[in-house]
């Protein structure tokens, strides 16, 4: 009944973004961002379930975007989902690297440590201009989409319909993960790591695979990010973006794969709330509404929404 | 190195050589020889820091000895963590049970049966990824099957401990090791608890050594008795001569 019920949701918002975003050509990229804010926040999820925050996880995200850049200008004839499949492996390859060692670590050591490493790969990006472009970021063409070489609308609307498939995608996919075996051991990092080693199993081969999967979703989205702006900078990566993306986590929940979507959609009403009506109080308001869930609704959105029904239902 | 006395069972299925931890001025295990022959039930017991539940963290690879050496079924474990040797068929339960505070009954039922089949699936429902009737067998077999749907939270303890043990014989081990599986029990169930995980222990042909303070419960269930006294075995053999033993009286059980 529970899936039935955010499976009609789902439909229901993405018919309704995809109509608005077709109908009304400004809000084509905020809708995009929407999804790719989702998308990361979805990694962040991942990482949430098994207790863990990281406070830089948009590092992926830049490694992601500068990677499609690299690629783009490299080789100019290379085609979108080409390189849309190169950033994200690049992500989950370095996420993969990284989280052998992190995978030691728990809790506020965890999460600096994934800070701290931002910031190095950040600043190096800012340094090394002649390769990166430094502050400025790196510019590339448009590249084809499935061999197709298309106008600027027309190649928006292309990147609206593959994010929006890509985010469905990957909502069903982690929402299977969460529930799958593999999913339930994560999420028992978060409860008893010691009884996880008795039944033997290896928590940090299991936190290692939620890591992979986390930074290959925050990638993604610093990927098609990349490809709709063609362009990347710098900020994708900082650690301002990283908080954004756990702040959207904590909105959504951890409770299921939907929350981060959901959080995404409130973080963005409040940003465009905001630019209309308190354009200098906007980060107050943020603030607002990251204590009001805290206090209110702990375990996200989703996760208020269900408790609410239970206490109907019985 | 003495070796510890040649068994008349053959290869003791765990067996530890002068096993030595020390840490600061402490001594918590002192050049332990133990053996502990297959189908024995022994009660491991002692005063409160006597260095009992570090000998069954030593001997589960959760902390490493200063000197000395661990062998299961006559190979070497000494520097295996928990995890391998719980592959290789060690069970245990803990004091304070260790369980997965955030799923059901069945559910850390159905995570020991992940983690003895040793992989998990990332695309099916964990209760369709492993064997079902295992998981009610186990149930009924520690008589939760009420239960089973309960989060583990809201169980009462004794429950909570008799799901404890059960995630461990999920594993199929040969020997399961128990601290205080009473412990934290109302008195009146305390007998329950036991039979329960008793005839679990022996339907499974399981060996299992248990740490107990109740003298009740070690004489009822018990084949065997090890006192501790400051990190060293101070009597070993069957219960009755145990109790009989002087330094066991005054040191262990406080009577004249």
């Amino acid at each position: 009944m529970r899936h039935l019920s955010v499976f009609r949701l789902v439909v229901a918002a993405t018919f309704l973004l995809v109509a608005v975003a077709l109908a009304v050509p400004w809000a084509r990229v905020p809708a995009i961002s929407f999804l790719c804010f989702g998308l990361a926040a979805l990694g962040l999820t991942v990482l949430m379930r098994a207790g863990q925050v990281s406070f830089g996880h948009a590092m992926y995200a830049a490694i992601g975007g500068y990677t499609v850049a690299f690629l783009a200008r490299r080789f100019p004839g290379a085609d979108a989902l080409l390189l849309a499949l190169a950033g994200v492996l690049a992500s989950a390859v370095c996420g993969a690297v990284v989280s052998v060692f992190l995978s030691r670590y728990r809790g506020i050591f965890f999460g600096m440590l994934n800070l701290g490493i931002s910031m190095v790969l950040v600043s190096l990006i800012g340094k090394l201009y002649t390769h990166t472009g430094g502050t400025d970021g790196l510019r590339f063409e448009r590249p084809t989409m499935l061999g197709m070489t298309l106008s600027r609308g027309d190649f928006e609307i292309a990147m609206l319909v593959l994010v929006v498939v890509l985010a469905l995608a990957a909502l069903w996919l982690v929402q299977r993960y969460f529930d799958s075996a593999a999913g339930q051991l994560l999420a028992a990092i978060k409860t008893n790591e010691t009884r996880l080693e008795y039944i033997g199993v290896s928590a940090r081969r299991v936190l290692v695979q939620g890591y992979v999967v986390s930074a290959a979703l925050v990638g993604l989205s610093g990927v098609l990010l990349a490809l709709v702006q063609g362009l990347v900078t710098p900020e994708a990566g900082h650690w301002l973006r990283s908080g954004e993306y756990v702040f959207i986590a904590i909105l959504g929940g951890s409770a299921t794969a939907v929350g981060a979507f959901l959080g995404a959609a409130v973080f963005e009403i409040i940003k465009l709330t905001a630019a209309a009506y308190f354009t200098n109080a906007w980060q107050s308001l943020l603030g607002a509404t990251l204590i009001a869930v805290l206090f209110f609704a702990p375990d996200g959105l989703m996760a208020a929404r269900r408790a609410r029904r239970k206490d109907v239902s019985s | 190195m003495s070796l510890p006395a040649p068994s008349l069972y053959g290869e003791p299925l765990l067996r530890t050589e002068g096993l030595t931890l020390k840490f600061g001025g402490i001594t918590a295990a002192d050049a332990i020889d133990f053996a502990l022959q297959p189908g024995e039930r022994l009660a491991v017991i002692g005063a409160n820091g006597a260095g009992k539940t570090t000998f069954i963290n030593i001997c589960t690879g959760y902390i490493r000895p200063t000197h000395g050496k661990v062998f299961l079924a006559g190979r070497d474990i000494t520097t295996l963590g928990p995890r391998q040797i719980a592959r290789l068929g060690v069970g245990r339960s803990f004091q304070l049970p260790q369980l997965f505070q955030d799923h059901t009954v069945r559910q850390c039922l159905e995570l020991g049966a992940v983690g003895r089949a040793g992989r998990a699936s990332w695309f099916k429902p964990l209760a369709q990824s492993v064997d079902q009737k295992a998981v009610t067998e186990m149930l009924e077999l520690v008589e939760l099957q009420a239960h089973a749907d309960e989060r583990v939270t809201a169980l009462p303890e004794g429950h909570r401990k008799l799901l404890d043990v059960a995630i461990a014989l999920m594993l199929q081990p040969r020997l399961v090791i128990m601290d205080e599986p009473t412990s934290g029990v109302a008195s009146e169930e305390k007998h329950a608890v036991m039979n329960t995980l008793m005839r679990a222990l022996d339907e499974r042909n399981v060996t299992s050594w248990f740490v107990e303070h109740d003298t009740d419960i070690v004489l009822k269930y018990a084949t065997r008795v090890a006192a501790w006294i400051d990190g060293r075995i101070a009597a070993d053999g069957k219960p009755e001569d145990v109790f009989a033993d002087p330094v066991v009286r005054r040191e262990v059980l406080g009577s004249k």
